[in-house]
């Protein structure tokens, strides 16, 4: 028993109050008595209680009107109650006001420990299913999405208020800019977040396949189709549908999923019942869908059903100044699920991650500093730890001057300033790299 | 070393009180002394019910003097229940001195089998280590052998060891 279940005992004969308690007692229970419901009740007023035994017939307030006070204040009490004449329209009346189960006295000792064991089991249920959804809040939440720039606080802004309507998303952003993150993160707000949060990867399907994965199919509807399977719309039903890759759908596709889209009525496919289900819209893709409807690749009455709202995630080049913030989430994202220690980063090595301009957008940082804490010393990231293939010469460099001069600091800082082993990776001879390292000034100091 | 007095209260088969006096010995590391209890049992029967107060019984255990002893285990043959309860195997003061128990419903002849002296000796003897166990502080216990787990029939008292576990033992620092 993860935690001690406490039980409030309520009947006016000390008997059988005693007995209770004895017995609930050696179960390692904690147990209280009260005498009669409105001592139970002012009981209830500064102590809570996982289960309360109550006795139907007591003088005042009988134990059916104290089981309608309890559940007014909490709707989720356990409450079982006793009753001396088991009559069925007392127990009926009862549980239909909400009591858990109720029981005849006396009991047989087998029936009492079920009937605790079994509301235990529902009170573990439910605290587990509460905990579960903390979980699924933290993992999902928007504060997932790291950034001070004012295009991510855009973002921010815009996934705060899209996400309290029902409308359609339409997410654009280049590849690896965390297009998924902000569908979550707008399912995670959203009234629907308790419900399931589906995700479809269009671009990864072929068009059969796409539409067996969205509309389900029924048992022989093609070659391997060997039971009945739900579709990813049926799954989302009361939640949020993320379709990735928009764009990457055929035309016939397009028809399909604007009458979805437009009845939220569909039928499996082989099958001949319509299925309804209640599921917003969020889709993502890094093309430019206006380009493509003008171009008559992509549906315009399609297009304008999905665009209700656009929110376009800035690449990393543009936003530089979250990188800092960036680089340590992933620091401590990766050493806590490393078991490592906090590791902290060299302000060299910041600065040349900040220099290059991640064509893979956060895809790339965080895979950079992913690398970077397995292979480094774990305390601390230093231009060693750095991919070696990458280059890092900063992409504001026009002249030629400058970037030999980028370059050359860079090889030799590869070589820690060894300049043999620097004049054959850079394969030019000892005393030309001298007259380099003379023309522009490199010193050790400069990296 | 504790001192456990044994009262027994009505007419018992041979030795069964004797082996279960060894079996507590063995059990706790102490002392038991044998007694004979004398009570007008009038006084604890339920007519309505045909059985036998255990909550009265146990006070009344309770309340007899026993000088030399730490704790007392009453043995009863009669059918006990407490109120709330269709019947009990026995019951204790949770850390307290005082525990009962009956052999009524641990013989075999009452579900209808024939007599067996040794299930019968060896389910007092759980019975008697497990509630003297409540009253050391032992709750009931999760392991399916310990001698402290809950039982609600006979079968359960069957299935469990007559020993107290390695954690409960750890409790009871013996």
């Amino acid at each position: 028993m993860a935690k001690k279940i406490s039980i409030l005992i309520v009947d006016d004969e000390e008997s059988v109050r005693d007995s209770l308690f004895n017995w609930f007692i050696e179960d390692g229970f904690r147990v209280e008595c009260a005498e009669n419901a409105r001592r139970a009740l002012t009981m209830l007023e500064s102590d809570q209680f996982d289960i309360i035994l109550a006795d139907v017939k007591m003088p005042g307030m009988d134990g059916l009107e104290m089981l309608r006070r309890i559940k007014d204040i909490k709707s989720d009490s356990i409450v079982i109650v006793m009753t001396a004449f088991a009559t069925v329209d007392t127990a009926v009346k009862a549980l239909k006001d909400g009591a858990y189960d109720y029981v005849t006295k006396p009991f047989d000792p087998d029936d009492l420990t079920h009937l605790i064991r079994n509301a235990t089991k529902q009170i573990s249920l439910a605290e587990e299913n509460e905990t579960l959804k903390q979980k699924v809040i933290s993992l999902e939440n928007v504060e997932d999405l790291i950034g001070k720039s004012a295009a991510m606080k855009n973002v921010l802004r815009q996934i705060e208020s899209v996400a309290q309507t029902n409308s359609s998303v339409i997410i654009t952003g280049e590849s690896g800019t965390g297009k998924e993150l902000v569908a979550r993160a707008i399912h995670a707000n959203s009234p629907r977040k308790f419900f399931p949060f589906v995700s479809v990867h269009c671009g990864a399907l072929t068009e059969s396949l796409l539409e067996s994965e969205l509309f389900g199919h029924e048992k022989g509807a093609f070659t391997g189709a060997m039971y009945n399977r739900k579709g990813r719309f049926e799954m989302a039903d009361s939640g949020t549908i993320f379709l990735d890759e928009i764009a990457t759908i055929s035309t016939k596709m397009q028809i399909e999923l604007l009458r979805v889209l437009e009845t939220k009525t569909f039928m499996r496919v082989g099958g001949n019942k319509e299925i309804t289900s209640d599921f917003r819209v969020i889709c993502a893709t890094n093309k430019d869908l206006k380009n493509m409807v003008e171009k008559g690749t992509f549906r315009e009455d399609l297009f304008y059903r999905l665009n209700v709202v656009n929110i376009e995630i800035p690449p990393l080049r543009e936003r530089k100044e979250d990188i800092p913030l960036l680089v340590n989430y992933f620091i401590n994202k990766y050493c806590m699920s490393m078991n490592k220690p906090p590791a902290t980063i060299d302000i060299a090595a910041l600065n040349r991650i900040q220099e290059f301009n991640f064509p893979g957008n956060i895809r790339e940082l965080e895979n950079m500093v992913e690398r970077a804490i397995v292979i480094g010393n774990g305390k601390r990231i230093t231009l060693k730890d750095l991919p070696e293939e990458k280059t890092f010469v900063s992409n504001s460099i026009e002249s030629l001057d400058e970037f030999e001069k980028a370059f050359i600091l860079q090889i030799l800082n590869k070589y820690d300033w060894n300049i043999s082993r620097t004049a054959r990776a850079l394969k030019v001879d000892r005393v030309t790299l001298y007259n380099k390292i003379k023309k522009y000034d490199l010193k050790l100091a400069d990296q | 070393m504790q001192t456990i007095t044994l009262v027994s209260f009505g007419q018992f088969p041979k030795d069964i009180l004797e082996k279960t006096a060894e079996a507590v010995v063995e059990e706790y590391q102490c002392h038991v002394n044998m007694k004979d209890g004398h009570l007008d049992m009038g006084e604890f029967f339920d007519a309505a019910r045909r059985q036998y107060d255990g909550n009265a019984l146990l006070k009344q255990v309770q309340s007899m003097s026993f000088p030399e002893s730490d704790k007392c285990l009453g043995v009863f043959n009669v059918d006990l229940f407490i109120p709330i309860l269709t019947f009990i195997f026995g019951q204790a003061f949770l850390g307290g001195n005082t525990a009962i128990a009956s052999i009524y419903r641990l013989s075999n002849e009452r579900y209808g089998m024939l007599p067996d002296e040794r299930v019968l000796a060896d389910r007092l003897k759980k019975e008697a280590i497990h509630e003297l166990g409540h009253t050391f502080g032992l709750i009931h216990c999760r392991d399916p052998l310990c001698v402290m787990r809950s039982s609600t029939y006979v079968e359960d008292i069957d299935q469990k060891g007559q020993h107290l576990c390695a954690s409960c033992r750890s409790i009871l620092e013996i």
